[in-house]
């Protein structure tokens, strides 16, 4: 085994203070988002406590659902993709040590997706869009909210295309290299989203925005909402592979060790960018108007793509192994004591994958076709997706920050045992809300809906609806120490960072990977033509079929 | 064979068998015990629906001994009937949609949890052998009203 070698300093890169500025600016974004998210996560759950704080919360918020709209909105669509588009450009440009392709394309990129942004934003904050983060027609919301939305995904296309360009530099003064798997995974996580968003893209520009500007009457919310789910599934793992790249490339260097097998995490991302895209039908299972065969051929696909997940969790667990040895751990289990548990950015993300493990049993439940009967549309859902992306990638993205915010701003992270505090608020507190969640779906309480003005709640449900309350203020306070650490950081803080970009490099000479594992052209072709067969005959068959309906406005 | 790549099948081979299993189970659970999830089962119009049959006479009717059909019609916020008296022991079909935007519909206690989209169908089985009552929800965000959305399944003893 060789040791791995050191970061090469800043400088070494071409506009790479640039690089930092425009990181920065979407770094800000995307926590101004996760902040705001906060607070109607709070009430939601204080809510489900049987604390109806909403009255208290006019004219801001003026019901339940437009808090809801608030906290799914922020927290999936913005905290998530600005914090991507920023973090997996600096990843490529430290991975490839070759220059962003355009800054300028990056710049206008990024104001883009800001004005998309705060189009959307308006309508939402003025109860003109209380349509909840999926906007299922025929809820009927204000047209800059599609607008809105629809800019930021012209966005991403555009950071698509700067890291594919970059890419492309990086490759003809590398025709031979393999590429970093930092890199590899990021453009991977790219070219999988815009192929993915290319659904939603065609939801919002045939079917949302001329409907919801009057251009047409109707609009068919079955096939809009097939095109949200043709993209809604592969946008999860547009969260996790970044947070997959993270694991991969720099958590075994905090942890002191390296990657285990460079192959087999070529693999996974190469099996994320093929399956990603044609299993969206598992999240309609429940719906009428598609036939059941191919509802039973996504949830098939659904299980294929878990294996790259499990391979994921092999190679990342035999790599933090490594790390533990060469620290000393010894054992079967024991090693994990010698993991720097004092480093908050390590703990987080080590926290984070733990809960992922049950994010993802319960996610084989729900893909589970007619075992998703118990679970569909119910708290369970709730809990599920609190695990995965609410804790796997948002947690993991916490620990990240606590090196990258410092290397940024220069700045020593205020307090590391605030921070180590924080992650593991995070962890029990989701722990015991996530947990509480699943048993009520399986009690058969729904999602989506403000339990306290409920008038049906059964009597089992309310022992556990008050440790949902207690498990998300728990939360809560994470959240807020979490914010207080970094708004320190920036203000209070004196030390000068001493922190490096932490990328386990696989060594040229250490990566065996044959070269079938670094392409990205025959998988793209490979991904389409899967999407043709597994969409294919349900599109046309809706197409077919349409049943178009008036739009409401029923908020 | 080195010990990597040992290690690696030996996590590899069972992460394959593990998908392979459950997909026999869901297939077995479909075609042998009949756990069906909704198919197609045909378009109304929306708009029109309250006038076209057999919507426009929501309700319970009895097919045959035994076996009982609800029509349900659901929109803002409440479901016609919201209220279903079948006797213990009988099987019902459920043919249901939604007259304006979408909602959801599970029975406590069974396998019933499908959307209601407007300008669809949903056709759904349920049993229902234990004498009791049990709650239908709305489980889809469908407007400011959407948590006072429910009804009551009646289930009397059987004569
Ligand atoms: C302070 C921490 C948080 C608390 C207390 C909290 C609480 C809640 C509660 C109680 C609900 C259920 C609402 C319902 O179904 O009626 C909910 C929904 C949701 N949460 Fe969170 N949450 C937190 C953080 C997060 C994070 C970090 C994410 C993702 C990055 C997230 C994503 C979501 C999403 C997508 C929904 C569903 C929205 C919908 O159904 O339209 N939450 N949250
Ligand atoms: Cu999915
Ligand atoms: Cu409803």
């Amino acid at each position: 085994m060789t040791t791995t070698p050191a970061t090469p300093p800043p400088a070494g890169i071409a506009g790479i203070s640039a690089v930092h500025r425009l990181t920065s600016a979407y770094l800000i974004v995307a926590l101004l988002a996760l902040l705001g998210a906060n607070v109607p996560g709070l009430l939601q759950a204080l809510d489900h406590a049987g604390l109806d704080l909403y009255p208290a919360a006019q004219p801001v918020l003026r019901s339940y659902y437009q808090g809801l709209t608030v906290h799914g909105v922020l927290n999936v669509l913005v905290w998530t993709t600005f914090f991507i588009c920023g973090f997996l450009t600096f990843v490529t440009v430290y991975a490839l040590r070759t220059p962003l392709a355009s800054l300028r394309l990056a710049w206008a990129t990024f104001w883009l997706m800001v004005v998309g942004l705060v189009l959307a934003a308006w309508p939402i904050l003025t109860n003109e869009a209380s349509v909840l983060f999926t906007f299922y027609p025929p809820l009927k919301a204000h047209p800059a909210f599609y607008l809105g939305l629809t800019l930021v995904v012209v966005g991403t296309w555009f950071v698509t295309a700067n890291l594919a360009l970059t890419y492309r530099r990086w490759r003809r003064s590398h025709p031979t290299e393999r590429t970093p798997i930092a890199a590899f995974g990021s453009l991977v996580t790219f070219a999988m989203w815009t192929l993915a968003s290319v659904g939603v893209a065609v939801e919002m520009l045939a079917l949302l925005i001329p409907w919801s500007l009057g251009l047409v009457a109707e609009i068919d919310p079955l096939l809009a909402r097939t095109l949200f789910w043709l993209t809604g599934h592969p946008i999860v793992y547009f969260w996790l592979l970044p947070a997959y790249v993270s694991w991969y490339a720099m958590v075994p260097r905090l942890a002191g060790g390296q990657l285990f097998s460079a192959p087999m995490a070529r693999a996974a991302f190469i099996l994320f960018l093929l399956l990603s895209t044609p299993l969206g039908l598992h999240h309609q299972f429940t719906d009428p108007g598609i036939w059941e065969q191919w509802k039973l051929l996504h949830a098939f696909l659904t299980f294929v793509v878990f294996f790259p997940s499990l391979l994921t969790f092999f190679n990342v667990v035999a790599s933090l192994e490594s790390g533990a040895r060469a620290r000393g751990g010894t054992g079967w289990v024991a090693w994990t004591r010698r993991l720097p548990w004092g480093d908050p950015a390590l703990t987080a993300q080590v926290l984070a994958m733990i809960l992922f493990a049950f994010g993802g049993i319960g996610g084989l439940v729900n893909a589970s076709y007619n075992v998703n009967l118990i679970v569909h549309n119910t708290a369970w859902i709730v809990g599920h997706f609190h695990l995965t992306v609410g804790t796997a990638v948002t947690l993991s993205f916490m620990g990240i920050t606590y090196w990258l915010v410092p290397l940024l701003s220069g700045r020593q992270l205020f307090s590391r045992r605030l921070a180590l505090a924080q992650a593991w608020t995070w962890f029990v507190g989701m722990a015991v809300f996530s947990e509480t969640l699943h048993r009520l779906g399986l009690l058969g309480m729904p999602r989506r809906t403000a339990m306290s003005l409920a008038p049906y709640v059964l009597p089992e449900w309310r022992g556990p609806l008050l440790l949902v309350g207690i498990g998300g203020v728990v939360l809560f306070v994470s959240g807020v120490l979490y914010f207080l650490n970094l708004g320190l950081t920036l203000v209070a803080s004196r030390q000068p960072a001493a922190v490096e970009v932490p990328l386990a490099e696989y060594g040229d000479a250490e990566d065996h990977s044959p070269a079938f594992l670094d392409r990205f052209r025959p998988w793209l072709v490979a991904a389409v033509a899967l999407v043709l067969v597994a969409y294919g005959p349900t599109l046309i068959h809706l197409l077919g079929t349409l049943s178009p309906v008036v739009g409401r406005r029923v908020w | 064979m080195n010990r990597t790549l040992l290690y690696e099948l030996a996590w590899i081979l069972p992460s394959i068998a593990i998908p392979i299993g459950m997909l026999v189970a869901i297939v077995v659970t479909t075609f042998g015990m009949q756990i069906h999830v909704p198919t197609y089962a045909g378009v109304v119009r929306a708009q029109t629906v309250g006038e076209t049959p057999p919507f426009d006479q929501p309700g319970v009717a009895q097919l045959g001994p035994g076996r009982y059909q609800v029509t349900l019609l659901a929109h803002t916020w409440a479901f016609q009937p919201n209220e279903i008296r079948v006797p213990a022991g009988s099987e019902v079909e459920f043919v249901a949609t939604s007259r304006d935007v979408i909602h959801g519909l599970l029975i406590e206690g069974t396998n019933v949890n499908v959307m209601l989209v407007p300008g669809r169908i949903t056709r759904m089985k349920a049993r229902f052998p234990r004498p009791g009552e049990y709650l239908f929800i709305c489980h889809e965000y469908c407007g400011i009203g959407h948590h006072v959305m429910f009804g009551k399944v009646l289930v009397e003893a059987a004569p």
